[in-house]
């Protein structure tokens, strides 16, 4: 008898969605977490005495259902209220962002924003019964599998002609010509090309994917519209931990997982255990990787134990990530000039070239001259991350390459930091004098202290080739792997990153097949 | 000032053998192997084959690709790689292997002598670099040095070669068994031997620095020149292969990577190398595919055919009536066979049509003309040719 039913390798929040499903259908499980707390990229912790926060700063697109599914309610976890998004301009003259309303542009841009938006919530209304889904993989395909399809095709039918072919019109079209052919206001072009371009080495003038992240985006509750919940990331987090424990799980922090156990037979291999960096050897019928895929497989299973083809293929996944995270520890309040308060979403992209020079610096290795970022003040939405009338700010930084040409010293970091701290000292002039500590995290550092290959934000580049059935790779989009009882729960795999709980809930399902 | 030819990349490299090929090379029949000038025969084919039966022969195997694997992941990397069990390769021997792609399809056939405890030597028909290059992801503690311009290699073949390699003072070499290695001085480097070869008879692979490779023709020659030693090429070795039942790229076979059409490659079972798959080992690449195909059977199995009369059946269709309108498989290689007196053919058949006739549709021309006749095909188990002689240890003296 194996000593548990599955073990889920990783305590980020897809791994604690898997393992609470899967407890509450009465399997015994271990959760192995690498670092000293639960929570992987989304984990708060203390960054300086007294102050805490965590890289995933906002929430836009966590799923209703889970939060159901699990009781994250009784848990403690309330979802936050939508935040505003503020372009922020030198002069105070900022474009904001919320729900369907929009100020600080002229009256075409607001009505054309209406539309915009209300075109953009239609699409997305399509995609998102897929973000619960296995997408089905290609050839020998079950019922459900054509039943999956044919709900796809059937979404889109539904849209109307006119809708389902501006639709494939711009799916895969540039941030910039989407922008240029609807919008004046600079500032605002660069609020709703945001979210497309987070998280993924895409500017506004590359094509790909950049549409299709905006409408995963607007999957969530609030349209796309980021939010903290009301005890911060945290609350999400350590609900997520009781949901798991209250299920009768057993979660396990600092004990990385060396290796998983793979066994030889007469049909081929399988996955049978893990083995600890003690060398000791914990056994289970099912081994769930909520790891990043590369490191699952070329790490934790090793290229022994795979197909020459499928092992470059995963060596070849696109994983380098290209956001920054800067934390301050502030004495006060931070004062933006013309804001009442920092309480929305700041983004610091005055246009669309900004950000697109920002993105060729890093292409080639190098550090932005003007970076771009989006901020926010998690203490506003939860006090106890700092001490009294002391706040964190907490900035996602574009575009910041893993590898930075001649290495990441300590001098570059230095110059990074210090070229962040002045861009937003621009908006918020008083804001040297209120800081107390500064942490840069590069997606370097993010790498090594969160064991995420790459830093990358969705453990595997969100982008058409690694997408939907083709993510991470074929034979391994369906959560499970090549290696019998091995499977997948990160967001390498559908529907992608983010704090939004789609591959754990998608992988304990297969599971639970 | 010499003018710059403007062909350069083009033309044909030269084997280190060239110089003592191309004064042999009586008429000039040259094609190609992987870029290098090679004789597809010197004087005439079937001579060259009858002294490969008869006498013995050499065949320059500078062309075929060597790459010399070394460090403590080489064993690991070449089984995982290969269908076949390398972990029981004993030092000082050979193996035929296969490797197929993820799917089970054939990738390239070669084979693999193990020099020492972490060093070995990969022989196959085409450039693999980029393969091995995928092969090699993830293992740390490896090299892999192309040798194929550094290191000549002649084969010898023949049922009098053992004799002459005693007569050229290579001490004990009839106690080499085949697919043993044994290596001797030579000048002033060695030469390594190897009791492996491609025409189902005696031989030996003779391999040497490049720069001692005339120094090895000329003292074999020597040896040999009262035992008949002939140099032969292409055609001849077409001939004593198809003989021996061994499959060749391009003919039997389509190597798997360069393959357009969807199973327009093959799996080893198709090939009947069923006993190169080693299924006893969990790992090794293609190995659920090729679980699948084993339990499924192939669409498509190799056989060898004993065809009526004297016209080799060579690009036949061959069909399961004799009015030749069910087709069932074709021929991928032909021949009369002297030494064995039969008109021989290795082919492609449907497996599911195994049991029944086989008829060929043969084409030739007689005068100019085109002429077909329907010959009945029988099924051989075993290779046409395959004399003891070519396994006995000591081989019979001369
Ligand atoms: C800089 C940055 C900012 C981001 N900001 C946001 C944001 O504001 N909002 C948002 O929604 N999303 C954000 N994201 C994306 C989001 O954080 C991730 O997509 C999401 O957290 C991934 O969750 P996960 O559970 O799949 O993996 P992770 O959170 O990465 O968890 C994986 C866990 O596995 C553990 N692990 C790895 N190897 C082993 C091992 N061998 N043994 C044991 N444990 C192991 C790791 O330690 C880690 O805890 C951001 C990402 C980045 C990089």
């Amino acid at each position: 008898m194996t000593d548990y039913d599955a073990i889920v390798i990783g305590a980020g929040h897809n791994g604690l969605i898997c393992a609470a499903y899967l407890a509450r259908s009465g399997k015994r499980v271990l959760v192995l977490e690498a670092s000293d707390s639960v929570g992987g990229l989304a984990a708060t912790r203390e960054f300086h005495p007294g102050f805490r926060t965590s890289v995933a700063h906002a929430i836009s697109q966590f799923s209703a259902k889970i939060a159901r599914d699990l009781d994250l309610s009784t848990h403690g976890y309330t979802p936050g209220e939508a935040m505003a998004t503020v372009g922020l301009d030198e002069a105070g003259n900022h474009v904001i962002l919320k729900g369907s309303t929009v100020s600080g542009v002229g009256p075409d841009d607001t009505a054309e924003f209406i539309a915009f938006r209300r075109m953009m919530q239609r699409y997305s209304d399509v995609l998102k019964p897929f973000s619960l889904k296995t997408i089905p993989h290609i050839g020998k395909n079950s019922f459900s599998d054509i039943a999956t399809f044919a709900q796809m095709g059937l979404k889109l039918r539904l849209l109307g002609k006119e809708d389902m072919q501006e639709l494939l019109r711009i799916m895969a079209l540039p941030a910039r010509d989407l922008m240029d052919e609807k919008f004046d206001s600079g500032l605002l072009k660069s609020l709703l090309s945001w979210d497309g371009l987070i998280g993924s080495k895409q500017a506004p003038r590359s094509p790909n994917h950049t549409v299709l992240s905006m409408l995963y985006r607007m999957i969530g509750d609030h349209g796309g519209d980021p939010a903290i919940p009301a005890g911060g990331i945290d609350s999400l987090i350590s609900a997520l931990a009781e949901a798991v424990m209250a299920a009768g799980a057993e979660i396990r922090t600092s004990t990385p997982v060396e290796r998983i156990k793979i066994d030889g037979g007469e049909k081929g291999l399988s996955a049978t255990g893990v083995v600890l960096a003690d060398g000791k050897i914990i056994t289970a019928e099912k081994i769930i990787s909520a790891a990043d895929p590369k490191r699952t497989f070329l790490d934790l299973v090793g290229v022994d134990n795979l197909e020459i083809g499928f092992t470059n293929r995963i060596q070849r996944l696109h994983s380098d990530g290209y956001v920054a995270k800067l934390h301050l520890a502030l004495s006060g309040l931070p004062d933006f000039t013309g804001l009442e308060s920092p309480d929305g979403r700041m983004i610091i992209a005055p246009e669309l070239d900004v950000i697109e020079f920002a993105y060729d610096d890093a292409k080639y290795g190098g550090l932005p001259e003007h970076p771009v970022m989006e901020i926010v003040i998690p203490t506003l939405k939860n006090a106890s991350l700092a001490p009294d009338g002391q706040h964190v700010l907490s900035a996602h930084v574009m575009y910041v390459p893993h590898d930075l040409k001649g290495g990441w010293t300590a001098a570059a970091r230095d110059q990074l930091c210090e070229r962040v701290i002045d861009t937003i000292a621009r908006y918020a002039p008083g804001i040297r004098q209120q800081i107390l500590h500064q942490e840069l995290l590069t997606p370097y550092d993010i790498a090594q202290s969160y064991n995420v290959t790459g830093g990358h934000w969705h453990h595997v580049e969100f982008t058409l080739f690694q997408m939907m059935m083709m993510r991470p790779t074929y034979e391994a989009a369906q959560y499970t792997t090549p290696i019998s009882g091995l499977y997948l729960a990160s967001a390498g795999c559908h529907p992608g990153g983010g704090l939004m709980g789609g591959p754990g809930h998608n992988a304990a399902h297969e599971i639970l097949k | 000032m010499t003018k710059s030819d403007p062909f350069a990349g083009e033309r044909l490299k030269h084997s280190p053998f060239h110089p003592r090929q191309a004064a042999l090379n009586l008429r000039n029949a040259w094609s190609s192997w992987n870029g290098t000038q090679f004789a597809d025969y010197y004087y005439d084919a079937e001579y060259e084959y009858f002294c490969i039966r008869n006498s013995c022969a050499t065949y320059d195997i500078c062309p075929m690709q060597k790459y010399e694997i070394s460090g403590t992941d080489a064993e690991a990397m070449l089984d995982r790689m290969v269908t076949r069990d390398v972990t029981k390769l004993k030092e000082n021997r050979v193996t035929y292997v296969c490797w197929c792609t993820d799917a089970g399809r054939m990738v390239d056939d070669g084979t693999i002598f193990k020099l020492g405890p972490d060093r070995f030597m990969l022989t196959c028909g085409s450039p693999s670099l980029a393969w091995l290059r995928k092969c090699t992801y993830g293992y740390k503690h490896l090299t892999v040095t192309d040798i194929s311009d550094t290191l000549a290699g002649l084969s010898f073949q023949g049922p009098t070669t053992c004799e002459v390699l005693k007569k050229m003072g290579l001490m004990d070499i009839e106690t080499l068994k085949p697919f043993g290695i044994m290596h001797f001085p030579f000048g002033s480097g060695s030469l390594m031997v190897s009791r492996t070869g491609f025409t189902g008879d005696l031989g030996y692979e003779l391999w040497v620095q490049t720069d001692l490779a005339l120094a090895l023709w000329d003292a074999l020659y020597d040896a040999g020149e009262d035992y008949g030693i002939q140099p032969y090429g292409e055609a001849a070795t077409n001939m004593a292969r198809l003989e021996a039942g061994f499959i060749m790229p391009g003919m039997e076979f389509n190597e798997a990577l360069k393959t357009v059409h969807f199973h327009h490659d093959q799996t080893p079972f198709e090939l009947g190398l069923d006993w190169l798959v080693d299924f006893k080992k969990a790992r090794f690449n293609g190995r659920s595919a090729l679980l699948i195909e084993r339990e499924r059977g192939p669409e498509y199995t190799l056989i060898k055919l004993d065809i009526e009369g004297n016209k080799p059946a060579e690009g036949s269709y061959l069909y399961r009536n004799k009015r030749c309108t069910k087709q069932i498989g074709y021929v991928t290689s032909a021949m009369w066979s002297p030494v064995v007196k039969a008109n021989i053919a290795l082919a492609m058949v449907k497996t599911k049509h195994l049991g029944e006739n086989i008829w060929a549709e043969i084409y030739y021309e007689k005068e100019l003309r085109q002429n077909s006749k329907v010959a009945k095909c029988t099924l051989q188990k075993k290779p046409f040719w395959a004399p003891p002689r070519a396994r006995a240890t000591p081989p019979q003296p001369f």
